[in-house]
């Protein structure tokens, strides 16, 4: 051990850090080959990743592209940023824009509020039995496809034979609306499809805070007289609030992304709905799929990922700001 | 403790206000299916049928090769599709799990970054239909669910690292196990409540699908069950033209919007009907992928 010790110290400078890196290399290529197969057994994945979320990523430089299929994808003229002038020319960009915000911001703000409330109210029934009953039942919209969803909104809304126009307006004294064709009330029901299909789901997890809560803060409110709503406001709702937080602030990352399914399905694809349903993912599913325009489509879907991530970055932190614990980096 | 039953009653009573929130589209549903096709025309769909019929499942049963074959691309790529993003899903996890892994930090980032930056639909869809020709295949309902992202991965290496006691895979070691046997004689079992939460996750994403079919899938034979019932929302006639060969008599008195109703009372049926036996990993599921992220 010595002797080599003494041995390296004698050779040129130049040597030495040559010899030391390739110790430190074979030391590693040793260290790899000792864990050859746990490496091996990651590399499924890897490629999976690799090709289905990687390559697609490679595949924004599209949206910088004029994309003609007989030169290829590859082959095809790069146009700078036309696409996105053309993009942000019409309408059409801000239109999806703001939609895709103000759905979202609705979702955000009346989601939380009414799951918080139903959570604690699901804490206020103390029988076993109910309360797992109850949290079923109002889970099970979140189980369905959106297909089914809106086979569901169709039975409640078709024209005909739907059972609004046919039992509950004239109940009201109402005359027949006609929903697909109304484009000014598809926020509102949108927003109740929404929180129907979603409130279930966001209730469990704010009620798995409130459960955790030390009873021992509740007893001794009840010893100083406090009443049920002086408890939830006082003790409740402060400890449960850095999860509100984090939710929060988890899903505005997630704003500029929308519920295919819930924009696409629940209107039928409706033409007529478009100005108040078309959010930025049904705007480019349509370029996509319906026109086929791969520029203005994928210079969308470009602006939207961009913008999300910007905002994913921004708010992860935030949250690591208030509970390192619960940021995703 | 004593409660106001007052107070008690009120909690009950807003419940069950909300459960009938939630059952009354599906109530409304089944029993338009079971609805004489003339009253629906006549009194539109009712909770109470006007007038009672199985006309609807009958010809459902009477026509079933297209309903018969949708449910069978469904039940292949749930089972196949849950199995092996199961597997591919542990067989990355549990290594990431394992402090010993070379180059585990990388590996780490390339698994999480999936999760912060989409490519968009449009390279997604050049991917899977230009570089691999997956258009019109089963490989294109299989393939893009099945990790989806590195989201369930990241979930079951805390899962692994949470409940696999390293002293038992070190001592497997020292035995002599090389890492792949420990993984499948000791991991795997000792991870049984979380391959089930995972694994539900997955058969329902599956069972659910309908976006792979609706950009990937053009040929009626491919379509699993939320694809046929997404396109019988667009086209009411689709299981018509396409399922009577040569039945045209019965053409004629199809009951449209109660067939309808039925087909999608079958699409939902197998999922409602087992919901009871696994809610408790589904709320679990839920619990655990809302904690972190």
């Amino acid at each position: 051990m010595g002797d080599r010790a003494i041995q390296t110290a004698d050779m040129p400078k130049e040597w030495r850090t040559r010899k030391v890196r390739t110790r430190a290399l074979n030391k590693r290529l040793s260290y790899v080959r000792r864990h050859w197969m746990l490496l091996a057994m990651v590399v499924p994945g890897m490629l999976y990743l690799f090709i289905n979320n990687y390559l697609p990523m490679f595949g924004i430089v599209i949206a910088f592209k004029d994309i003609n299929f007989a030169k290829g994808i590859w082959q095809s003229d790069w146009i700078g940023f036309d696409n996105f002038a053309y993009l942000f020319q019409t309408q059409d960009a801000w239109v999806i824009t703001r939609n895709t915000i103000l759905y979202n911001g609705a979702f955000i703000i009346l989601g939380t509020v009414i799951a918080i409330f139903v959570a604690i109210l699901l804490n206020e029934v103390k029988n076993r039995f109910f309360s797992r009953l109850y949290q079923s039942i109002i889970l099970l919209p979140y189980l369905i496809s959106m297909v089914i969803v809106a086979y569901l909104v169709l039975a409640l809304l078709n024209e005909e034979n739907g059972y609004m126009n046919r039992y509950v307006l004239p109940l009201l004294g109402l005359d027949p609306v006609s929903w697909y064709s109304d484009a000014g009330k598809w926020p509102y029901i949108l927003t109740l499809v929404h929180l129907w299909k979603t409130v279930g789901y966001s209730c469990i997890v704010y009620l798995a805070a409130i459960v955790g809560i030390n009873q021992e803060y509740y007893e001794s409110a009840m010893l100083d007289g406090a009443s049920k709503w002086r408890q939830i406001r006082s003790i409740t709702i402060p400890l449960i609030t850095p999860t509100i937080t984090i939710m929060t602030l988890l899903a505005i990352g997630r704003i500029f992304s929308s519920d295919f399914g819930l924009f696409y399905q629940v209107p039928l694809n409706s033409g007529a709905l478009q100005p108040t349903t078309d959010v930025i993912d049904t705007y480019v599913y349509r370029g996509l799929m319906t026109f086929g325009d791969f520029g203005m489509s994928s210079a969308a879907g470009l602006y939207q990922s961009v913008v999300g991530f910007a905002l994913v970055l921004f708010t992860n932190a935030l949250v690591r700001r208030k509970n390192r614990d619960l940021a995703l980096f | 403790m004593k409660s106001n039953p007052v107070y008690v009653f009120a909690v009950h009573a807003a419940f069950v206000a909300m459960s009938i929130a939630a059952l009354f589209p599906f109530l409304l549903l089944v029993a338009a299916s079971f609805t004489d096709e003339q009253a629906i025309i006549e009194h539109g769909y009712a909770l109470i049928p006007e007038r009672f019929s199985l006309d609807a499942y009958a010809y459902l049963f009477s026509n079933s090769v297209m309903i018969m074959r949708s449910y069978g691309i469904t039940a292949f790529i749930t089972v196949v599709g849950t199995t092996l993003g199961l597997l591919i899903t542990t067989l990355i996890a549990y290594p990431l799990s394992r402090n010993i892994l070379p180059f585990r930090s990388f590996i780490s980032f390339f698994v999480f970054f999936t999760l912060l930056f989409q490519g968009g639909l449009v390279p997604f869809y050049l991917v899977y239909t230009d570089l691999l020709h997956m258009k019109d295949t089963i490989w294109a309902l299989l393939l893009p669910n099945l990790l989806t992202n590195g989201f369930f991965i990241l979930l079951m290496r805390s899962f692994f690292s949470l409940s696999i006691p390293g002293e038992v895979v070190e001592s497997a070691y020292v035995d002599g196990a090389n890492e792949l046997t420990i993984y499948y004689r000791i991991v795997m079992p000792l991870a049984l409540p979380g391959l089930a939460t995972i694994g539900l996750m997955l058969l329902i994403s599956y069972w659910n699908d309908w976006y792979n079919g609706l950009i990937f899938i053009n040929d009626g034979t491919l379509f699993s069950i939320q694809n046929l019932l997404n396109r019988m929302l667009a086209d009411v006639q689709y299981l018509q033209q396409n399922n009577l060969s040569g039945q045209a008599a019965a053409a004629t008195s199809v009951p449209i919007s109660t067939v309808r109703m039925a087909i999608a009372v079958i699409g939902v049926l197998p999922l409602i009907a087992a919901y009871p036996f696994f809610q408790k990993y589904f709320v679990k599921g839920l619990t655990i992928g809302a904690v972190k992220g």
